[in-house]
């Protein structure tokens, strides 16, 4: 059956935060563009942020400075974050918010009326003194009432939406060009072609390559699997970032915002342990920091419970109203998953899989990059990437909290402004796709329509899971990585042979987690790969092996290949208006 | 109830092959489940049973709305519903009433989302500040429960008002979604969306039933929000 082709001015991939509000700016301006999204848009990970957004807004304070964000910020990253992407997600951020504000976002107020600010992770004032109350918030569902506020202007702007499509692969001519887009209509399991002269990568994380995370079932590395067989690089896939606190083996995540709002972690002991790590900052020191801290309390036997494997979160001193009005979502989610009312206990809670810091390598305005001949950054023409998929980066080896809903709203924004510039001074027509351009990205879908045998889909991603989570976890060392490395190769290889029992064409979500599982495989290659080779601690990559900082020969993005080359990507240090901040040692 | 081993009967249908559908059980063995929830029981009889059990998810922490099934009877959400919860020797699985079935616990949400679409549910408001609305702690907090609905379609699936009037009736989550915008101190539309919702059916064949407030999974209550547009009508004389 020939497979239906339909053309668009854009395709974006991904229906969470950055593919929506890049949808909106694109919508606006007239131009054609689809949203394929493979659950309906509202279901998108974006939902499930709890804790807030960062702008420089100085609601709470009366007083912030977009730079003073942006030096929290690169400090934050362990200084692997680009400092011309960061200073401008900073300097954008105040205009970002208030635009969700005038879409109709639901934030919570001040007694002024004004956004509601709470203290977070990581974030000063003044470049490193005394907490600020950065992170703008709609109690602790921000991410709910940021993600349909943008769904519902999307209705109003009347972007076409294909939800429930699986954007299977990029579709290139002969130049590495991006054209277009192979997905399949999961309800009908038919297939269908999406070209368009650009293409945006917006498909976010891809935590479920650990055993416990945080992240939502659907979050696989679609983007960054596809961007992988395109023989583009990924970069910087060793930085995951372990929040501190996962509920105790559900994994779900309570936010950070619990401790902004003045909880604090202990040990068996009832020790405050953070204030003996961090004095300064204490329980709102950067992630990578207090999940370091946790990790050490626990293997120095200062752990809770009878295999001291956790610490505790306690809320129990807060008044009633705070946690009501404030943090209603973690009471709830608290008594469901840890069977525990966190006004009367503690919560049990260790360091979980959270979010991924690198990606597919991206310059300041989305455009998708990989290295030339010499060694260079050249664009790839027709290809995007913004959000938790993309590394802008702005996030470098560790992420600040309530950064990310400010990346992917200030970046999907800029990719959205960005093509239509593009389109507008280009306005020839992308290249017709060809039928073998078409078979090319058909290749896994035909695979595994057709294999009898082989090994069954979810117990490899079982399997998979289980290495990333022993092998690859918040400490790392030359020994355990290496062995990790030899047993994922193995699964990669077991990958290419797995065999469907489901073989309708209606909803075939079996199809669907083959496909993901042969993303999330090559994720978990990357990832592994690039920690062994990266011999230095910076930001979430802490090696026993190497525990210091090394910037003589590591201050620099790595970048993986399908293949298993590797390659280097110099840190932007030209940001435009402020002079860059240098490299210095980290202390909270 | 045996927490070793749990007796599950599950809908089952596939289109393709099945004339009619019919409920299909297993027992599950406890250690399968990674977790204590009802999703985490389908995903084991799709891993360990049988990989072509069809359902959504995807946060599995009862905010993205995808798993929204009749578990013994009441609608819930799978991946916040506790087996320790579930009363009775055997679980019984079957997907939202009143939607008509894609596959096994999947159905078809399309009229469920026109509902939706059709209240306008966006802010409008054509005059902004430069900076951010001011927005009064009190006509803030009008909002709460209003706005965390996660459309997961539990209450819609169970108002006996929706069975009979699926394309006439809004619903229980469209029309708490009217009322979000309705009672948004920045919306400026109020009046146009009361009359919107005038006649015989769009918002007034709601009967006060109440049984979307019973299985709202976010505890929310669609039908203290459909009396309050009523009153609001009243007062505002449309």
């Amino acid at each position: 059956m020939p497979i239906q082709q339909q053309s668009f001015d854009v395709i974006i991939v991904g229906g969470g935060g950055a593919g929506l509000r890049a949808a909106l700016q694109l919508s606006q301006a007239n131009k054609r563009v689809a949203v394929i999204s493979k659950v309906f848009p509202t279901r998108s990970h974006t939902v499930s942020a709890q804790g807030g957004i960062n702008a420089a807004l100085g609601n709470t304070d009366g007083r912030d400075d977009w730079r003073w964000h942006m030096y929290d910020t690169i400090v934050g990253s362990d200084y692997l974050g680009d400092q011309d992407a960061i200073e401008y997600m900073c300097q954008h951020a105040p205009e970002a918010v208030y635009e969700l504000e005038h879409m109709g976002m639901p934030f919570s107020r001040n007694q002024q009326g004004k956004i509601y600010q709470r203290a977070f992770g990581g974030q000063t004032q003044d470049f490193g003194g005394d907490l600020v109350h950065r992170t703008c918030a709609a109690a602790d569902r921000t991410g709910h009432a940021l993600l349909h506020t943008l769904y519902q202007q999307n209705i109003k702007s009347k972007t076409i939406f294909f939800s429930e499509w699986y954007a299977v692969d990029l579709i290139q001519d002969e130049q590495q060009n991006v054209t277009g887009v192979l997905a399949i209509d999961i309800a009908s399991g038919t297939l269908g072609v999406f070209s368009a002269q650009a293409t945006v990568l917006a498909t976010g994380g891809a935590g479920q390559i650990f055993y416990t995370t945080t992240n939502a079932y659907t979050n696989t590395g679609d983007g960054l699997g596809m961007v992988l067989r395109a023989n583009l690089p990924l970069q910087d896939m060793e930085m995951w970032q372990f929040h501190p606190t996962g509920v105790l083996g559900a994994g779900v995540l309570i936010t950070e915002a619990a401790r902004g709002e003045g909880g604090y972690l202990i040990n068996n002991k009832n020790e405050r342990y953070m204030e003996r790590y961090a004095p300064h900052l204490k329980d709102l020191s950067c992630r990578d920091v207090v999940s370091r801290c946790s990790m050490i309390e626990i293997r120095e036997g200062r752990g809770v419970g009878s295999e001291g494997d956790h610490v505790l979160l306690k809320l129990d001193h807060l008044d009633a109203k705070v946690l009501n009005e404030k943090l209603p979502g973690i009471v709830a989610l608290a008594k469901t998953f840890a069977g525990v009312d966190p006004s009367k206990e503690p919560i049990p809670v260790t360091p979980t899989c959270h979010y991924m810091m690198g990606g597919i390598p991206t310059d300041r305005f989305g455009q998708v990059v990989k290295l030339n001949a010499q060694g260079e950054d050249e664009c790839v023409r027709g290809l995007y990437a913004a959000g938790e998929c993309a590394s802008v980066s702005v996030h470098g080896a560790n992420r600040l909290g309530a950064n990310s809903l400010l990346d992917i709203v200030v970046f999907g924004r800029s990719v959205g402004v960005a093509i239509i510039s593009s389109l507008e001074q280009n306005k020839q027509q992308a290249s017709p796709i060809t039928e073998a351009q078409i078979e090319a990205a058909s290749q896994r879908i035909l695979r595994l329509r057709k294999t009898q045998e082989g090994e069954q889909v979810a117990h490899l991603r079982t399997v998979m899971q289980k290495i990333m989570q022993e092998h690859f976890g918040v400490f790392r060392t030359e020994e355990v990585m290496a062995e990790g490395l030899v047993q994922l190769k193995a699964v990669y290889q077991r990958v290419g042979h797995t065999k469907l029992s489901d073989t309708s064409q209606t909803f075939n979500t079996e199809l669907i987690e083959a496909l993901e599982l042969e993303n999330l495989i090559l994720v978990a290659m990357a990832s592994a790969e690039l920690a062994l080779a990266r011999q230095e601690s910076r930001g979430a990559h802490a090696r026993i092996d190497f525990p210091n900082r090394d910037d003589e020969n590591w201050f620099k993005h790595s970048l993986y290949y399908i293949d298993g080359k590797q390659g280097q990507r110099p840190v932007n240090m030209r940001p435009s208006m402020v002079d860059p901040f240098p490299l210095k040692e980290r202390k909270y | 109830m045996n927490t070793d081993l749990y007796h599950v009967s599950v809908y089952r249908f596939n289109p393709e092959v099945d004339k009619k559908p019919y409920m299909k059980n297993y027992q599950v063995k406890a250690s399968d489940c990674k977790g204590v929830m009802v999703l985490d029981l389908l995903e084991a009889i799709k891993q360990h049973h049988d990989p072509t059990l069809s359902f959504r998810r995807s946060c599995g922490e009862g905010v993205c709305g995808s798993d929204g099934m009749n578990i013994n009877g009441k609608n819930g959400l799978a991946c916040i519903t506790p087996l320790s919860d579930l009363e009775g020797k055997v679980i019984k699985l079957r997907p939202l009433l009143s939607f008509p079935v894609v596959r096994d616990l999947i159905v078809d949400l399309s009229q469920f989302y026109k509902q939706y679409e059709s209240v306008q549910p966006y802010l409008q408001n054509d005059t902004m500040p430069a900076k951010e609305n001011v927005q009064s702690y009190e006509e803030r907090k009008v909002l709460d429960g209003l706005y965390e609905c996660i459309l997961c379609a539990c209450c819609t699936s169970s108002c006996p008002s929706s069975w009979w009037n699926m394309d006439k009736f809004l619903g229980p989550s469209a029309l708490l979604w009217a009322c979000r915008f309705i009672m948004d101190s920045r919306d400026t539309e109020t009046m146009a969306r009361l009359e919107d919702l005038q006649g015989l059916y769009r918002l007034f064949r709601c009967r006060g039933v109440g049984m979307c407030r019973d299985v709202c999974p976010k505890g929310l209550n669609p039908t203290q929000a459909i009396h309050d547009i009523r009153e609001k009508m009243l007062r505002d004389a449309v």
